[in-house]
């Protein structure tokens, strides 16, 4: 393995380093999300594409290590994100509760802080969320959706390139120590 | 199992989650019959079980019935062939019952020619999701907004009400995926169903390929779902070709979303409006003049000219004008020797009488006789 591969995946599984929030960074944090993707694509259109919510679950999932705490936060947010949708309640919830328990078991092996980690890793739960959504809808509600793969591929791309100064900037309400 | 369990702590707590989810989903989500999903899925998982039973049951104790004691059943038969035969009536009855209170309701909303009253409202957010086609507006229950009332711009039908809030209201655009509305073409009259497709064109369906659809044809409200009062403009066709299925695949352009979705009005109390008439396509920079007055009756024309319309070609115009140029002339085609005065093709033949016959007995004639062809100003042909 290269010295940069080293860097990346280590061989043993990460020693539990859980990242600290407090509860109004836990809270605040993802109502703040989904006020964005309620509101600003009202002035710039082509905001609709960012899925907040979604980074903020992959954020908080991957910095507090913990499966179980990750599903109840994408669970959680996924369910707000429901009930302002048209769809019915569970579609987000369930989708977002997968992403949050991956994304906390993933954050064991991989280093988290590694810039290009998050990078690829925004991108694959983006695409896992979005084509996950698409079969729950088609298997389970019998909607006529189209997934389209090089859209999805291209918005993947975008949340990514967002993810990472936002996750910089989330660094920040980490506590110290 | 409680090894099992604490072993697979994340797991299990994972599954309990997203089956809670499942549950949930599965208690609001209704099937096409409006049944809930949870109900067809614990019919789906008893009623196999059930069945089997059932047909052991029924293979067993109803062996003798089945076989063996089919004493009254031609009577039976005859009695449910009778009861079928009066509930097929009663089902015409009713059907034409229907029928005569639709076309009722729809001229009672015709003649009443008012203005539909509408509601104006602000957007105030959008709906979550990437393909979210929902959006919010600031007027809600509050205001009289009820769920299932249509939303539109001066342009045309943007969405409808799907859930009516105190402060708020939620609309579904109709670009979304599980928005439906009916539909008439402008020129030809075609009706259809308006269907979202989760992106910027709209899909026209269950119009058969044998029907007439032209690309920029103009596409309204029909007013048959009940939601969006008829004459209101829905879209331009942008694609028509033939599909499978014996239906044509008909692409619109929304036309409700061209100038932006900032304001948007609620209809409160819809009132139909007729679909207005096709203007013919005009060229920028041409002038083109109205439309020619519609032929005279065919009572009110001479006989010749009856004769002429009920003619097909131009060349069979023709060679009757030029019938009955000869007939007022006195002139036989064909007969004239090199040399001889052609007829004048130029006068017209209803203003000149034929030449008297000078074999004809009779009295002479109480109006002046017509002015020979040659005193007419002419032109050789």
């Amino acid at each position: 393995m290269t010295e940069f591969g080293e860097g990346l995946i280590p061989d043993a599984p990460r020693p539990a380093r859980l990242g600290k929030f407090r509860p109004a960074a836990l809270l605040l944090t993802p109502l703040a999300a989904i006020l964005f993707q309620v509101y600003v694509p009202l002035f710039f259109q082509y905001l609709s594409y960012l899925e907040m919510p979604l980074l903020v679950t992959v954020y908080f999932a991957l910095m507090r290590r913990g499966p179980v705490s990750g599903l109840f936060l994408g669970a959680g947010i996924g369910l707000v994100q429901d009930s302002l949708s048209g769809q019915p309640l569970g579609m987000f919830g369930i989708v977002k509760t997968l992403v949050g328990y991956f994304a906390a078991s993933v954050s064991l092996r991989f280093d988290v802080d590694n810039p290009l980690i998050r990078l690829v890793l925004a991108f694959f739960f983006f695409f896992f969320h979005q084509f996950f959504y698409w079969v729950l809808a088609s298997a389970l509600l019998g909607q006529q959706m189209r997934f389209d793969l090089q859209q999805t591929a291209i918005s993947g791309l975008l949340n990514a390139a967002v993810a990472l100064p936002m996750f910089h900037v989330l660094d920040k309400l980490r506590e110290r120590g | 199992m409680e090894f099992l369990l604490h072993r697979f702590r994340n797991l299990t707590i994972l599954v309990m989650v997203i089956v809670a989810q499942l549950l949930l989903l599965a208690y609001q989500v209704r099937n096409s019959q409006d049944v809930r999903l949870i109900r067809v899925w614990a019919v789906t998982a008893v009623t196999p079980l059930a069945r089997l039973l059932e047909g052991l049951r029924s293979n067993t104790f109803g062996f003798l019935r089945d076989y063996l004691l089919l004493l009254d059943a031609r009577q039976q038969n005859l009695r449910l062939k009778a009861e079928l035969d009066r509930f097929k009536m009663e089902n015409q009855f009713l059907k034409t019952e229907l029928s005569t209170a639709e076309r009722a309701q729809a001229l009672a909303a015709f003649q009443s020619r008012m203005q539909s009253k509408t509601l104006a409202s602000r957007i105030i957010g959008t709906g979550t999701g990437t393909n979210s086609k929902i959006v919010f507006v600031d007027r809600g229950s509050a205001a009289g907004v009820m769920r299932g009332m249509a939303v539109v711009t001066a342009d045309g039908i943007v969405g409808k009400v799907i859930a009516a809030y105190p402060t708020a209201s939620q609309i579904m655009l109709i670009t979304d995926a599980n928005f439906a509305a009916g539909v008439i073409s402008q020129k030809n009259r075609v009706h259809g169903t308006l269907k979202g497709q989760g992106h910027s064109t709209l899909l026209v369906d269950y119009v058969q390929n044998e029907e007439k659809v032209e690309v920029g044809e103009m596409f309204f409200t029909s007013g048959d779902d009940r939601i969006f009062p008829k004459g209101l403009p829905a879209g331009v066709a942008s694609v028509v070709r033939a599909g499978k299925n014996f239906n044509k695949e008909i692409f619109l352009t929304p036309s409700g979303f061209q100038n932006g979705l900032e304001e948007v009005l609620i209809v409160l109390e819809g009132v139909h409006q007729a679909v207005p008439d096709a203007l013919p396509p005009q060229s920028p920079g041409v002038y083109m003049m109205p439309a020619p007055p519609p032929e005279p009756d065919a009572a009110a024309q001479p006989e010749g000219d009856r004769k002429a319309s009920a003619l097909q070609t131009d060349a069979d115009r023709l060679r009757e004008r030029y019938r009955r140029l000869g007939e007022a002339q006195g002139h036989v085609f064909g007969e004239g020797v090199p040399g001889s005065r052609p007829p004048d093709f130029n006068i017209n033949p209803d203003a000149v009488r034929p030449p008297a016959q000078p074999a004809a007995p009779g009295p002479a004639p109480q109006t002046p006789p017509a002015k020979p062809p040659e005193a007419q100003p002419s032109r050789k042909p």
